[in-house]
């Protein structure tokens, strides 16, 4: 029977959808025992955000100044350590989890599936390769522990239950290493909804011409409750910060709405919003590539489109 | 010496459109256009910063894989690795035996720094690098969009979905490269002559001690699902109209 520890992603005390949409996907391994494990400084919170997770049966807090500020150098050894008799270890695939599971496949001489966005059964996983070019579907031996990432973007989150799970304190044993020491992160902060998890996406391209011209998606966005996203070609041309660049060497998202404005559609932008349920694009070049997957494409002028769109939206509020 | 070890991976081209072998036994690679892993060459970029700031004294390029993989430590050496080490195998390489494989490199060698890709843009695994870092016992700073060493440190800003992470590790240690971090420079034709005559070394998995094995087996390979065309609306009007009613603004 397949046994599976997904460790939690969480901020500011609360937990991550990033790690209910891994209890999600581990619960399409039939009959799976599913633990989710949280380091923390305090991990009371994010544990009973845990615990309520349909499918979860144990939770596992692991209490450490030290994990105040997530460090994949000193999770590693503790979650190795931790993972010893189960059959899986997931961890979902943000930044958070591509950094810190290949450390703990190595320490646990276990092979790493990364992205899986497929189940197929307990040893059989669909992952992409390629940018999402290609799709690989790839087995372990069985008996070999598999680590594992999650694509975040092909799972919806697992349902909370009325119900909680037991919650357990640990104490590994693993020393914890004291030659990587966390410094600061500057996060852009800012009140519209979180770009990986919202359910609307407003987006922007090079079309944009100035990050000052970014304010009319800002406004648009606002109205509308969605976050802001930019192509890459956005971002290297300093239009928008890192942080919001939406595709395959950017954010992989699965927003119910993506709105994309003066984006042409290159393949690695694309692959970063094909689950999104429905594609809008706007674009002046009737023959740009992100018209082949829009469920709604407008030729047109974003300039003259989106004060436009934000007027209709506001009038028929 | 203070060395800086770079990976050096032999991908398809990021300009070669993928298509999926009819059989589903692989992707086209016959006659495509093979290149450095792009995230590889920023490896490689950085570390020749580094040792033109006089902070580093030798470039060692490291590959793993068939005969073919020559080539691009040929690029790695004409853009101004010092000298190459090729591990030949034809076996299948996971990022597991690569790291067991690198680790055995980095026990020779020494390195003050190992800069590897954040990613192979082949099999998008982004794994060698952290557990190359693991089975080293040394730090990780992966994802890295700016590389700050000073004496026997480094401070990495990493690109994570919040925003950017500061870090400092102790040295040595393993850094994987974001795609901001640096524009690699071109080759130019005089140093593609001098490269021909820098020191490549090949050395075979058995010689290092590791035999590479392949636990997660490629089953099959499908083209990705194709999202179907929609409707072209022709103003914002019938846009707005469209979205209302899906309940979506």
């Amino acid at each position: 029977m397949s046994k599976i520890l997904i460790v939690a992603e969480h901020q500011g005390g609360k937990l991550n959808a990033a790690t209910a949409k891994c209890v999600h996907c581990a619960s399409q391994i039939s009959g799976a025992e599913i633990h989710i494990a949280v380091f923390a400084s305090d991990p009371a919170a994010v544990a009973a955000d845990a615990a309520r997770l349909a499918g979860v049966s144990k939770v596992i807090t692991v209490a450490n100044p030290q994990h105040a500020n997530p460090m994949a150098a000193c999770i590693a050894p503790q979650l190795a350590e931790l993972a010893q008799g189960y059959s899986h270890v997931f961890g979902p695939s943000t930044t958070f989890g591509k950094d810190l599971m290949p450390r703990v496949a190595a320490l646990l001489d276990a092979p790493q599936a990364s992205d899986i966005m497929a189940v197929e059964s307990a040893t059989r996983f669909r992952r992409p390769i390629y940018a999402g070019n290609a799709i690989i579907t790839v087995e372990v031996t069985p008996g070999t522990q598999l680590v594992a990432t999650v694509r975040t973007a092909s799972f919806d989150a697992a349902q909370t239950s009325t119900s909680a799970a037991a919650i357990e304190g640990a104490s590994p044993s693993a020393t914890l290493p004291q030659h990587t020491r966390f410094v600061s992160v500057s996060a852009a902060r800012s009140d519209r909804p979180d770009l990986q998890t919202a359910k609307k996406v407003v987006s922007g391209g090079r079309a944009l011409a100035s990050a000052d011209n970014f304010k009319i998606l800002y406004q648009l966005a606002d109205r509308m409750g969605a976050a802001v996203g930019a192509s890459r070609a956005a971002v290297d041309a300093g239009y928008a910060p890192n942080d919001m660049q939406v595709g395959q060497t950017g954010k992989i998202i699965a927003p119910e709405l993506y709105m994309a404005f003066g984006i042409s559609g290159a393949i690695q932008h694309l692959t970063g919003i094909k689950d999104a349920r429905t594609i809008v694009a706007i674009n002046k070049d009737p023959e740009a590539p992100i018209f082949e997957v829009a469920d709604y494409g407008l030729v047109g002028d974003l300039f003259h489109v989106v004060p436009e769109l934000e007027k209709l939206i506001a009038s028929n509020g | 010496m203070k060395r800086i070890l770079v990976s050096i991976k032999r991908v398809v081209d990021y300009n070669v459109r993928i298509r999926v072998k009819p059989d589903g036994t692989g992707v086209i690679t016959d006659g495509v256009k093979m290149s450095v892993n792009p995230f590889d060459e920023i490896a490689l970029e950085e570390a020749l910063r580094i040792k033109e700031k006089g902070l580093a004294e030798e470039i060692v390029a490291v590959s793993i894989g068939p005969a073919d993989c020559q080539q691009q430590l040929r690029t790695a050496l004409a853009m101004g690795a010092d000298r190459a080490v090729h591990v030949q195998t034809d076996a299948a390489i996971e990022p597991g035996s690569a790291a067991k494989l690198m680790l055995k490199l980095i026990e020779r060698e020494q390195p003050m720094l190992a800069i590897l890709g954040k990613q192979a843009i082949d099999d998008d695994c982004n794994q060698t690098g952290q557990m190359l870092a693991a089975l080293w016992g040394r730090p990780q700073a992966t994802f890295a969009s700016k590389v700050e060493i000073s004496g026997d440190k480094a401070q990495v800003t990493r690109e994570v979905d919040a925003g950017l992470e500061v870090l400092e590790v102790d040295l040595p240690a393993v850094i994987t490269t974001d795609l901001r971090l640096n524009e690699p420079r071109y080759v130019k034709l005089p140093d593609i002559m001098k490269a021909k005559k820098k020191p490549l070394e090949t050395v075979e998995p058995s010689a290092l001690g590791v035999s590479p094995v392949e636990r997660l087996k490629a089953v099959k390979f499908d083209p990705p699902s194709q999202r179907s065309k929609g409707v072209m609306v022709k103003d914002v009007g019938e846009l707005f109209t469209a979205l209302r009613g899906k309940g979506l603004v």
